[in-house]
Parts: C-alpha cells; structure tokens; sequence
C-alpha cells in the first residue's frame, strides 16, 4: 500500500503542495500529468530521494516519511534505465541482495530466477553498453526486484521503447507485479499506457492530485 | 579545420624530431654511457620518479571528494572556490614557487615561520624534497581537481540513487557505483597529475632549489645543463622525459583498456 497524506515537497524552484492519495497493497496505480506538473517529484519523495516539507508517506502501513531510501523496501527504476556501465546484468541483478547481504547461494538462486522470469539469461555476463532500449529496462526492473520490494516506483519506464517492445513490457510488468502482489506507483504522460497497465488512475491537476 | 590541427601536430612532432636529430647526431655512445653513469644523473632520475609517484597519489586523493563535491552539490561561495582551485592553472609557476616560499618562511611571522615549527618536530620543507612534492602538487592537484569534476559532471545522479533505494547509503553507493563508473577519469587524473609533475619546474626551482642529488628532478638538470653549456645531456634528459612520459601515459591506457572497455564481464 501506498499513503500519501497532505504531502508538500520542494525541488529547486519547484513546490507541490497537499498532495494526497492512496493505492492498495497489491494495486497498479498511474500518475499522469503534463511535462513539468511534479509527477517526478512526487515519485522521488515516495522513493526517499527528495526531501519532504510536510506531510506523510506510508507504505505498507508503515510512516517511512523520514527514513531514507533503502530503509523503505521499494524497487525504482527511472526513465532511461540508469544502468551501471561497469557491471554486467549478473552484477546489477544481484547488487540489492549482495548489498542487503544475503547468502551467496541465495543471490545466485535469485539472479537465475529473475533472469528467466524476465526473458535476460542470455544477457548475464553482458555489460549495459550495446543493450537494446527494451532490454535495458528488463534489466533495471530485475535490478529493481531483486530484494523483493512490496512497493515499485516507475518513472517512465517505457517512454523510449519501440510500440513492439512497449506491448511486452506492459504485459511482463502486469504479470510480474500481479504475481508477487507488489504495489505500483507508475509515472507517465502516455493516457494509453495508462489505461493498458493500470487499476488506479491520478491525475495532477493544477498542483493538486485528483483520481481520474 | 583538419589542416589546423595538422600543423599542430606537425609542430609536436618536428620539436620531439628536433631533440631526436640533436641526439643522434651529437652524442656518441659512449657520451651516453657517460651521463648516465652520473651520480647526479641517476638520483635525479629516481627522485623524480619518487616525487611524480607521491604527488600523483596525493593529487588523486585529494581531487576525488573536491571534484565530487563540486560536480554534486550547490553550496554559498562555489564559484568563488570553483576560480580559486583553477588559480594554479593560470598562475606563472615562479609566482606559485615564490608564493609557497613566503608561505612558509614569512608566515605566520619572520621570527617564527612555518618552516620553523615544522623543523621543530623534524620536518624540513623549504630546499627539501617536500618543497619538490608540495610544489609540484600545488599545480598538479588543481588539473586533476578539473578532470574529476568533468568526470562526475558526466556520470548521471540517477545512479547513485538507485543504489540507495536498493540500500546502499550515501558513502555505499558513491564507492560501490561512483567510484568504478569514475575509474577512467581517476585513471586520466593520476596519469595527468604524475605527467605534469615531471614537466614541472619553476616552483621547484623557487621553493625546492636545484641542489644536486638532493633536490635536483629531471627537469631541473635540463636547466643546469643548459646553463652550464653542456646541451648534449641536456638533450638526452629531455629525451628520455618524453621517453617516460610516453611509457605512461601508453601503459596507463592500456591497462585502462584491458580493465573496463569489454562489452562482457567486470
């Protein structure tokens, strides 16, 4: 689950003030807003990236507006993937739970399943450089699954993607987050992708977030 | 615009050929033997070789946080401080030789200098090999300070905070994902830094002197040859100064490229 109440969150120049709204445990929730609205801003508040004037943010029924960013069990995975350029697919899949330090026979056991389940075996020991664009976002995702997160924040994750690639990486998310019961925050500007993957719509409307 | 940059190398090549032709033509191989078989000689090789290193180290360590700091944070006063780390780069380097003399020697007063409490605790700097390597590292460290800046300038934030929202801290993710996406620039800053150090002479000269087999570098015994008319040493140092630098800056690339240019594994 995912509780916004009476959020106030300033970057830069930029304020977005009183935004409120909830998304159930297991629900894909879409914000949708014009370029610049804060849809951004409001994500990285939720990650433990930006930091919050005023307000609350629950996830999973617990109050995590002031613990940082890997205290709060998400996954995030941004617009362009942001791959390490140094480490292979194997190495990204297993950089959560390494850095959470679990066993190494666990993590291999984990690599190899995400692997499969997103379709990147044959990518392990390949390095992000010479990736197509919809297999750099599989990877960022299993990167972003690895330690099991209850909560997912996606911030356009599918803007740079061919419509081929688009349509199978609408229906892996829905399956994988379906599967695990895992709870979406997902950010676009894309009214068909909104309506392909999500259960909850919102829409920021003049600084305020209203659900469409 | 490709025959400008034609000419510019011609000019690199035809000064690096002039040295070669002087060389050739003028030292006989005994003559060569015989410099090298000079005491002076082979500790300014060393010692050069010894004070590059440690600046070099130096510079690394000190130009990683700065240039971090500079590339990710927004701070009162950065630009202030952002010209202040370039003055090295554009001061002639006898003003920053004559400055670290006054540094030490007039402040904080004549009677009792800095250079005066460090010798109290056994640590001469001013005509000592630490005037070598502080001189050398007031110029250097500023040009890796601007390559390392440069180098987190193009690595994406974004990274960073992936790593900690997958539970890295702030200190985790800048070592586990900063620190091997910067590698190369690390790599060209150190490279940099111990390449500027040997070409680095008048503020050796200045703070450090030129003292034979104390604290004479490579570059101070082309100057000594040069002033005492011996040009064929002279030649033959500067020779093999490009000689060294070329080797470095050729094997640091190389091992550069071997560990992170693949397309497959760490």
């Amino acid at each position: 689950m995912i509780k916004v109440s009476d959020l106030t969150v300033r970057a830069g120049g930029f304020r977005i003030s009183d935004v409120s709204f909830e998304i159930p445990k297991g629900s894909y929730g879409v914000l949708m807003g014009r370029t610049g609205s804060g849809k951004t801003t409001i994500l990285e508040a939720v990650c433990g990236l930006k930091q919050v004037l005023s307000g609350t943010i629950e996830l999973n029924g617990e109050d995590v507006t002031w613990k940082p960013a890997g205290a709060r069990g998400i996954g995030f995975v941004p617009q362009d993937g942001s791959l390490f350029s140094t480490k292979t697919v194997r190495k990204h899949l297993s950089f959560g739970p390494t850095v959470h330090s679990w066993k190494m026979e666990d993590v291999e056991a984990r690599v190899e399943e995400l692997s499969e389940d997103l379709g990147i075996a044959h990518l392990l020991d390949r390095k992000p450089h010479g990736l197509s664009g919809g297999e750099r976002q599989r990877v960022a995702l299993g990167r972003a699954l690895a330690v099991r997160p209850g909560v997912l924040c996606l911030d356009e994750p599918l803007s740079a993607l061919d419509e081929e690639t688009h349509g199978e990486l609408i229906e892996l998310l829905k399956k994988v987050t379906s599967d695990h019961e895992i709870t979406v925050l997902h950010i676009t500007h894309s009214r068909r992708e909104a309506e392909q993957v999500g259960d909850l719509h919102f829409r920021i409307e003049e600084g305020k977030v209203v659900t469409i | 615009m490709a025959s400008l940059a034609l000419m510019y190398l011609l000019l690199i090549l035809l000064m690096l050929g002039a040295d070669v032709w002087y060389g050739f033509t003028n030292v006989s191989g005994s003559e060569l033997a015989r410099i090298f078989e000079q005491e002076s000689v082979r500790h300014s090789i060393l010692l050069t070789l010894f004070t590059c290193t440690v600046t070099a180290v130096l510079s690394v360590i000190v130009s990683v946080p700065t240039g971090y700091l500079l590339s990710r944070y927004r701070f009162p006063g950065k630009l202030f401080i952002d010209a202040i780390l370039d003055m090295p780069i554009v001061l002639p380097p006898l003003v920053v030789g004559l400055s670290l003399l006054l540094l030490f020697n007039k402040l904080p007063s004549d009677a009792l200098s800095f250079e005066d409490l460090l010798n109290k605790v056994g640590i001469k700097v001013t005509f000592n090999v630490t005037a070598i390597i502080l001189a050398q590292f007031s110029v250097a460290c500023a040009f890796s300070v601007r390559t390392m800046r440069n180098t987190f300038d193009q690595i994406s934030p974004r990274t960073e905070q992936v790593a900690q929202t997958l539970g890295c801290s702030r200190a985790g993710a800048f070592f586990r994902v900063v620190i091997p996406e910067a590698w190369r620039g690390i790599s060209t800053a150190g490279t940099l830094a111990w390449t500027r150090s040997m070409g680095e002479f008048g503020p050796i000269l200045v703070f450090a002197g030129a003292i034979p087999r104390k604290t004479e570098v490579l570059s101070s015994t082309v100057y000594l040859e040069i002033s005492t008319g011996s040009l064929e040493t002279a030649v033959i140092v500067s020779l093999m100064m490009v000689t060294i630098a070329v080797v470095v800056l050729v094997a640091v690339r190389m091992w550069d490229r071997g560990n992170k240019g693949g397309l497959y594994h760490d």
